[in-house]
Order: C-alpha cells, then structure tokens, then sequence
C-alpha cells in the first residue's frame, strides 16, 4: 500500500511552488517554508500564504554531484528549489552510508545488514520534506539535522538501525512516542498497514498532521497529547519506539507490548545517541533487555 | 596632550579608570552567568576566553593608531566609558540574535561562523575599555604603576559589583546595571575636560543611565532551544510557574498538569507503582531535577523504593541518613520511605529550597517541614568537613544532576573527589555506608571513575580489602555504588543480589561475586561494568586504567574535573567515529578546551605580529624590544599570571565552598594585590630607576610562594574546611595577598623598562601581556583537567622564571646598545 504511495511522490508532476509562512517561522521572522506540493489542505494550518513566489529551479543531478557536501552546506538554500527526483542519488548516498556503518559497526550491534525491506523504505521516504527548507540540502548527509522547536530529526543510520531492530512485517500495529518531524513514523508506514504515533508539542503534531498524509501517508494516526500512557485503544503492540526523551521506560508501554514485540529507545542527547535499548518480550511475557553501542567501540585498548 | 597630563593622572581619572576597570571585570563575570544560562558552561567559557582578546586587540590598535589620537586622556577615557556602557548591553543583546548551536559541533562546522560573530561582538566593549586604560598607562608613562594599580584594584572591585548585581538583579538587568557603572566612571572622567566636551560628556552620561534604568530590554535571554527548560516549556499544557535568581544560578519551576513531569532515572523495568506528579524544576535552563506529589500522612510514594538508589534502605534498620544535594527533596522523601530515623538534607542551592519549601510546601507534603527532617542550607562537601560527632548510617549522594553527554566536562565537582570521599566515609557510623547514584554512561565512563575514586578513598582511609566493603548495581542508564565501613556481610551480600534480582538491576560488584552473574538483565555486549570493577579492584589496575580509552583516573581536590574523559591518545579514533554512530563518544565539553585554545593562538598571534609589521612598514625604531625575548617576556608574565590565577581560583573553590564566592573573593583578592604591588613597585626609587627595578627579586618571591602553596593547600584544604565561611573567606584573603602582591611587580618593571627602551612599543606590550593572558586561561584548563591545579601551579612559577631570565637579558642587551651608541 504506502510503497505505492511513497513511489507516487517521486514521480508526482511538476507542480507551481508555493511559499508558505508557518506561525514559527514568523517568530523567528526569518525562514519561509517552501512546499512544492501546492496541495491546498496544506494551506489551512499556515498563517501567512504568498502564492507563486520562486519559480522551478531544480538543477540537473550533475550539478548537486559537483556541490558535493560542501556545496551543499553552502548552498543549502539554492537546494530547496529542487525537484523530489533530483534528491535521488543523494538518497542512494544515503543508503550506501548507511550499509557502509552497519557493516562497520555489526560487532557491536549484532547487525550484519539492515533488513532490504528497511533498505528499501528508507528509499521511498523524501527525507528532505521533513526537515526546514533552508537545510534541506542536508537532509540525506548521514546526520541529526535541527527542524525548529528545539527537535532534531534522527540520523539516518540510527533510524535505519531501530527500525531493522523492531523487525517489523506489514500486519504488525506499531507506536510511536514522539511524532517529531514525522520521518521516522513515515518510515514504519512504507513497512506496516497502521502506526500509531504521539506528540508532545503542539506545533510539531500539527505541522505532522499536515505532512504526512500530503506525502501519502495515510495510514499514521497522530495523537497531540501524553505519550507516557501508551494508546490503550489500540493496544497491544508488536512494535514501540520511543524517540522522546525518557529517564525510564513507562510501564504502561511495556503492558502494552504484546507478547514477541519489541520496544526499542535510542538514549542520549540532542544530536548524540549514546546507546539503544532494545526491550523484547517473550511470548510467555518475560521481558529482556539489550543495550546496544551504535558504534564499533571497545573501550580497552589491547588485550581484547 | 599636554604636558602636565603626563606628569599626574589626578584622583578623578584614576577613580574613573579604575571604575571602567570594574565594569569591564563586572562584565567577563555577568557573562559567563548569563550564556552559562542561555547555552552552557562550556560554551560561556569558550566565547569569553576568546572576547578577552579585546584586550589584546586594545594593544595592537594603541601601537598602529595611538599616536594618531588628539584626544587628550579625560575625554578619551570618558568616551570609551560611554561606549562601554552602550556596548555592554547591545553587544550582549545583538549576539543572542545570531543563530548558534553548538551541540552540532561534532556534526558540522557550519556554526563556527556564528561562533565566531558572537566573539566579535562580545570582544567590542572588552577592546573599548582596554583601549581607554591602555591610552592612561601609555600617557601617564611615569605614573604607570599608579595607573595600573586602579586597573587593577578596579578590577578587584568588579568582581565584587558583579556578585552583588546578581544579587540585586534578575539576570536579564545585570548588563543594564553594568552600563550604568561605566557611565558614572565616564562622568568622572569627564570632570577632567574642557568646559563645553564636559557638560556634552556629563549629559550623555546621565541620559544613559536614565534608558539603562527605563530598562531597554535589551537583556531578554534567549535560551537555547536544546536546553532542557525551553524543551519542557514547549510540551502542551506546561506552565511556567515561578522563578528566582542570584549568583547561583537562575532556578525556574514548571507545572504540566496535562503532561506532568516523570522524573525516575533507574526505576525498575517491572515496577508496578505508578510515578506521581511532579513539578520540573531547573538551575541556569539546566535539569530537571522534581518535586513530587505527596500527601502529608500517607506514605511516601513506592516508586522511590524500585530505583537503583533504593539499594542502601534495603541494607539498614531505620538509619541516621545525610542527603547531599537534596534539591526538590525527593531523596529525602526516598529515605523516609526507606524507613529513616531522621533525614539531615544539604542543599547548597537556596532558591531550589525556598521554591520547594514556599511555592510547593502543600504539594510535595511540606517534604522540608517533616519533624524526622533537617534542612541546612550549605554545601555539601564543607557540611561533610565541619561535621562532629556522632555518625550517620547512611549519606546519600545524588550525582545525577549533570548530563551523561559530556557537555559538563570543563564544571568542577568538589563532591565526589577522593578527599571528600574520605571525609564522608570518616563521618559514617562503623556499619555506615556510602551511596553515590550516577548516570550509566555507556561506554561506561563515570561509573568506573567513581568505583576507582571510592576504592582510593577506602585504601587511603585504611579500610581493606576494598573489594570486600563495595557494593555496586546498575540499571540501563543509572549506576549505584555503596561503600561500607565494616565489611559487608553474607547477610548484607544477600539483600544486595535480593533487591537487584527483584528488580532487574545488574550487579556489577559485590564480595564474593561470579562472572555469570553481572550483565543478565540489561544486557550489553560484554559485561564492561563488571570487568571494569573487578580490575580496578585487582593487581593490574594501574594497567587498566592505562589502557582504558577514557580517562578513569579517581577524582581528586587537585583535579576534580569528575566528567572529563577525554584522553588524546584515542582522540584520533574517537573523532573518526564520531559520525559512524558514535557520537556519543565525544565529549562537547571538553573539545571547547582545544577549539578554544587554537583560536586564542592563531587571534593572539595576529594580534601580536600584524601591528608589529605594520610600524616596522612605518618605519619604526630599531631596539632591543623587537627581540623575541622581549616578546618571550610579556608573553611569559601574562600566561603566567592567569594560570596561577585559574589554578588558585580552583583551589579555593575547594576552600570556600561556593564556586561563585570563590571566584570572586580569590579574584578580587589577586587583582587588589597585584594593584598593591605594582603601586608598591613604582613607589621603590623615584622615576624610572625606581620603576625599572629588577623583576629577579619579586620572582623569586613568586616561585618560592608557588612551592609553598603546592607543599601546603593539600592539607590547609581539610583544615580550612572544618572551620566557618567567615574564617575561610579571612584565610583565602591572607594566603592569597603575599602571592599576590608579588605578581603585581614584574609587569609594570618590565614595562617601565620596556618604556624606556623604546616608548614605542609599550602599547604593544600591552597587547602581548593582554594576548597571553587570554592563551593563559585556557591553557590553565586545559592542564588543570589533564595534570592537576599544582601542576599548573607550578608551571607558572616556572613561567615567572623565565620572565625574569628574559627581562635581564633585555636589559643587558640594551645596556650595551645603549653603551655603543653612546660611544
């Protein structure tokens, strides 16, 4: 289903730009928000529309290949007037980083290879419509970018490496606690029918109410509100990942958990990730947790 | 300027320089508070490090452009303080504006670029001030001593106004009270100029502190959205409750009713009892720590018992419990859940006490007011020192309130270093114990420090077989570590592997422990933990600590850098492994040090020879004072006096207990001191053989006084603690003024020498001198963190040597120039 979907953004028709105002940006006074879309559902949640504006200026591939990283950063602006498809390659970029760190850090992590089908979702996901116009040249660098509020969107080998660890097959019902940008829920919906996902800030759950069903994700339902409590109604779950913040695991996730799911937490700070940890529990309900290095790191020198 | 300009400086110019002075000291102070708020330590120590290069730049200017200024001294010194006042605050105001985030540091450079805007900015007023002190020590040649005894003494001042504006002020006002103080010096000054410019000048100073009082709003702080304060702020339903600020720090409250705070690092996996409502409470935008709902007359809520901190309540019968660093009281509920007997709680954080104690007295069941449970407000580690009598069974340390991620690196923990360990263990009853619950950092860091500082502090105490009186459990992300006096029992063992078994706690030590029995719950990929502790704990433990890749070493008073970790041996695989998922492994904090460091050295370098190049294209003197000795010289008396500036200030922290005070009152002390001394310098002889009195003499003072201290303040640091704040504030002031007094000579010797040599470049030493102090301070840290403060203590007397080596030999050379020209 959302395959499909994701494929359908890549090659949607070229569409009039539309510059958009959203209510943060006007705090800040500075950044517009371009959306390419033109989809008008998308205009009732901003407070400022200018219409038309700049013009397609989407480079040929060789030109962003010439820019390379560095250009890129520069020119993170000259980046936003590109098209879905001129991102392509570097999204290929993106998934040859992320199997190059998987190989190197499998002893530690216990993962060879990432699961081809997470491989292949990652694939479908235009990342780039999930972070700030003005870095969206960054968006595929193998890297946590800032998207406004004080959030980050994860680094891609790190979404790459949680979401192969939850093992999911498309039945599996799926929460997220921490809707974020909403890159991660849209990920789990290329590889689930249903994912649940739930939100503390509030611009942040509208700015994903809006996002995901816009780039055909219609299968997440977004919750503005407690993520502490789970979702009960729609509980248990084969699979929870919790992206917020946490200094414990919230016993009502684990309740929620059903037997053979997985829970996994990347632990740190913004723009670090220290650690993940993995709850698994058994099919007699037993709970088993794992703490895994995203990195091949021994802290001994010698003798090892 | 005309020539009785030059002969007096007046009481008025002298009192207006010194006041600029204070203002200029005032603001280094203010904004290492206000960014440490608005960003973090770290990030405040790195920008002022480098804005203090202002100095440095005053300098240079004075060397390129100084003879161009028709001004004469009193306008001139009371524009710069109107411009200083101006600046201060705009300066401040305008680089709160420029984007910045240095959490992406280990991701991009891009924020380098804001980096370095901010220090520009932050530079201006410090350059303005500088440039205005530096103009009276090069007018009023043969009065220099004088002069740079107000610059000084001016200074010392300072950093007392600065103290008691954070008293006064919220800390968005701070600046505004600073820019008021530099236009007063400015109407001081301005008594010296001719009718018209000083009723011009004395008008712009009153209109100015009229907006600074109207208040601007200039100061609004704006907090990085990365901190947690703003993060909480933004979730739906919170309330920014109520907030209150001194020189400790800016503490805010938070309520979310419909999102409450859940503050439980390490609770159990399968705890059943639900987390009550809490208050989120935070120091300088930084936390949380909590308050939690509690009901007077019910029993404390259950969760406290299913943390890793739990451990010792399950050890001892109704037990004699010190909580150190007792915050929002949730320790302290904790103990009386466990059973305690009585609860004496220690906060050093007044504001965190008053807001629990006031606001949340009904809330948190007036956890303060409990008749089991005394408060002190004092800090902890003299509490521990001072105490008498009879011991307690339990003293519980929280060290959870720095972040795991390293961005705490370069702060001091004077709590948990060896020597307070050992006097904590000396205040335990005989079966006492000792609990310190920390952050599981992983790859484990803080853990292992804190078992090899525990075992040290045991060894040194005489209490062996270490192995024998440790405990230590971990959850996934918090460790708890328990020393007893007495060995641990079979029966003490058995409750330890009970309650983590029960819980689903790892035991990482207990006597007697097998292999298979640690990492089985939390699984990791080999069992660090364990093997960490039974190394430290074996023959070959220097050997593992050698070879481990973060630095473990224990803590102790001399190097009490608790969460540095950073080793330069493993740097190169560190960095290279920083973005293959292992940015976890780099420590922000620390990498200021070096980022800090090669900026101050490429600044100061081009601050130093680009106007040196510049006079020479002019065609400047020849001289003995281009030589790289004379360069060698400055350079070496500015380094110098700052590293044992830093490495005392670090010291006495230890000593007066209260990181602030200490700054201050050792910062004021070696500044007034070294005004005494350089005006007692000038006053030896008359004219310039007085001031060109040799530097040899007070040098040898200084390093004999530098071995004496390193010999003495190990022991005078117990001593000193047991004894009141008064008393120790007295002692800091004497043991500090000798030294003190002493550092303030060579400078402006060297200087009056340098004056005589050639007049020229005395603004250009100036710079030098401002350049290496600046290098100095961060080189100070750096070695501080790595070496220990003696170290450093030592290097600078060293330094001093060498000062006084190339001082005599540019005075010789220059003797003979002088000779052969002659003849």
């Amino acid at each position: 289903m959302s395959g499909d979907a994701g494929g359908a953004q890549t090659e949607r028709p070229a569409v009039p730009i539309v510059i958009i105002m959203d209510e943060d940006a006007a705090t800040r006074g500075a950044t517009v928000m371009i959306d390419r879309a033109g989809d008008d559902r998308a205009l009732g949640t901003f407070t400022t529309l200018r219409p038309g504006g700049r013009g397609r200026t989407g480079g040929p591939l060789g030109r962003r290949a010439f820019l390379g990283a560095a250009g890129a950063l520069a020119l993170g602006w000259a980046g936003s007037g590109w098209s879905d498809a001129d991102y392509a390659p570097a999204r290929r970029g993106m998934l040859d980083a992320i199997a190059d760190t998987t190989t190197r850090t499998a002893a530690s992590t216990g993962v060879g290879a990432i699961d081809p089908t997470v491989m292949a979702a990652l694939d479908r996901v235009l990342r780039h419509a999930f972070v700030p116009p003005e870095i969206e040249g960054l968006a595929y660098e193998n890297r946590p970018l800032p998207i406004g509020h004080g959030q980050t969107i994860s680094q891609p080998y790190i979404v790459a490496l949680m979401t192969h660890l939850l093992a999911l097959r498309p039945h599996h019902r799926v929460l997220e606690i921490g809707t974020g940008s909403g890159y991660q829920a849209a990920v789990l919906a290329e590889l689930v029918d249903r994912v649940h996902t739930i939100e503390i800030v509030p611009p942040l759950a509208r700015q994903a109410t809006e996002r995901l069903p816009r780039l055909g994700y219609g299968n997440v339902d977004i919750r503005l509100g407690d993520g502490y409590h789970g979702w009960p109604e729609a509980a248990p779950f084969e699979a929870i990942i919790v992206t917020a913040a946490a200094t414990h695991v919230p016993p009502p996730l684990v309740a929620q958990l059903a037997p053979g799911g997985a829970l996994v937490i990347p632990v740190g700070e913004p723009f670090s990730v220290q650690m993940l940890l993995l709850v698994r529990k058994g099919a007699d309900g037993e709970v088993t947790v794992r703490q895994i290095l995203p990195v091949r790191f021994v802290p001994l020198t010698g003798g090892h | 300027m005309n020539a009785a300009e030059q002969r007096a400086p007046g009481v008025l110019l002298l009192a207006a320089v010194a006041l600029l002075s204070a203002a200029a000291l005032g603001y280094e102070i203010l904004l290492t508070r206000l960014l440490a708020i608005v960003q973090w330590h770290h990030f405040a120590f790195m920008v002022i490090s480098i804005a203090l290069l202002g100095f440095g730049a005053s300098g240079a200017f004075l060397l390129v452009a100084g003879e161009r200024i028709r001004l004469s001294v009193g306008p001139f010194v009371a524009l710069a303080a109107l411009a200083f006042g101006v600046a201060a605050p705009a300066c401040f105001a305008i680089a709160q504006h420029v984007p910045f985030n240095v959490l992406e540091l280990p991701w991009s450079l891009r924020p380098l670029g804001s980096l370095f805007l901010i220090e520009l900015l932050l530079a201006l007023p410090f350059f303005i001030a500088a440039t205005a002190i530096g103009r009276a020590l090069i007018v009023f040649g043969s009065s220099l001593s004088r002069v740079y005894a107000a610059d000084l003494a001016g200074a010392g001042g300072g950093a007392l106004a600065a103290v008691g504006l954070l008293h006064l002020l919220p800390p968005d006002r701070t600046l505004d009270g600073l820019g008021a103080m530099a236009a007063v010096a400015a109407g001081l000054a301005a008594l010296r100029a001719a009718h018209i410019a000083r009723w011009t000048l004395l008008a712009n100073a009153a209109a100015l502190i009229v907006v600074l009082a109207v208040d601007p709003g200039w100061g609004e702080l704006r907090i990085s959205p990365f901190k947690p304060l703003p993060q909480a702020l933004r979730v739906t339903g919170a309330k920014p409750a109520e907030s209150r600020s001194g020189p400790l720090g800016l503490v805010s409250a938070v309520e979310n009713e419909k999102v409450p705070l859940r503050w439980a690092p390490g609770l159990s996996l399968l705890a059943r009892a639900p987390v009550p409502e809490q208050v989120a409470l935070f120091v300088d935008a930084d936390g949380p720590t909590a308050i939690v709902r509690h009901r007077p007359g019910s029993p404390p809520p259950a969760y406290l018992g299913d943390l890793t901190s739990a451990l010792p309540y399950h050890l001892l019968e109704r037990p004699r419990v010190l909580v150190l660093g007792a915050g929002g009281g949730i320790a302290v509920l904790q103990a009386l859940g466990g059973g305690a007997r009585s609860v004496d709680a220690v906060e050093l954080q007044p504001d965190l006490v008053a807001i629990t104690r006031d606001r949340y007295s009904g809330f948190s069941g007036d956890v303060y007011g409990h008749p089991t449970v005394k408060l002190h407000v004092a800090d902890p580690r003299a509490f521990v020192e001072a105490g008498r009598g009879e011991g307690f069974d339990l003293i519980a340390v929280d060290a959870l309130g720095a972040s795991p991620s390293g961005l705490h690196a370069l702060e001091e923990e004077r709590l948990l270093t060896v020597e307070s360990m050992r006097a904590m263990l000396a205040r335990l009853s005989p079966h006492g114990l000792l609990a310190v619950t920390g952050w599981a950092q992983l790859p484990p860091r803080g853990g292992p420090r804190g078992f090899a500082t525990l075992v040290d502090a045991l060894r040194t105490e005489g209490i062996e077989p270490a192995a024998r009186h440790l405990a230590w459990i971990r959850s996934w992300n918090t460790s708890t570590l328990v020393a007893s006096r007495s060995p641990l029992t079979e029966a003490r063992t058995a409750a330890v592997r009970d309650f983590a078994r029960a819980r689903a706690f790892d035991l990482v030590h207990v006597p007697g422990i097998e292999a298979g029995e640690s990492n089985r719950f939390n699984v990791l990929e080999r069992p660090w933990f364990h093997e960490a502790a039974a190394r430290l704990l074996g023959p070959e433990r220097e050997r593992f600590v050698r070879g481990y890749k973060f630095d473990i070493r224990p803590a102790t008073d001399d190097r009490p850098y608790l969460w540095s970790f950073f080793r330069w041996a493993h740097a190169p695989e560190v960095l290279a492994l920083s973005r293959e998922g292992g940015s976890g492994l780099l420590a922000v904090g620390y990498l200021a040090l070096p980022v800090t460091l090669v900026q101050a050295a490429v600044a100061s370098a081009a601050l130093i020879l680009v106007p040196l190049l510049l006079v020479r294209r002019r065609g400047g003197r020849s001289g003995t004072a281009r030589r790289p000795v004379t360069l060698g010289g400055f350079f070496c008396l500015g380094l110098a006096f700052l590293m044992m500036e830093i490495a005392f200030i670090g010291r006495f922290t230890v000593i007066l207990s209260h990181p602030l005070h200490a700054l201050v009152v050792v910062l004021a002390a070696f500044l007034v001191f070294a005004g005494v001394g350089s005006w007692l310098a000038g006053r030896r002889g008359t004219g310039d053989s007085g001031n060109s009195g040799s530097i040899t003499l007070p040098v040898a003072g200084i390093v004999a006084l530098a071995a004496a201290a390193i010999a003495a303040l190990p022991h005078l640091t117990s001593w000193l603690l047991g004894s009141s704040p008064g008393t120790r504030i007295a002692a800091a002031i004497v043991l500090v003024a000798p030294l003190a007094t002493l550092m303030g000579m060579p400078f402006p010797r060297a200087l009056a020498r340098l004056r005589r040599l050639d007049p020229a470049l005395v603004p250009w030493a100036w710079g030098v001198n401002g350049c290496a102090s600046v290098v100095g301070a961060v080189l100070a840290t750096l070695i501080a963190v790595h070496q220990g403060q003696a170290f450093v203590i030592a290097a600078a007397a060293l330094l001093y040597a060498a000062a006084a080596v190339a001082c005599g030999r540019m005075g010789r050379e220059s003797r003979n120039r002088e000779g052969s020209s002659r003849g």
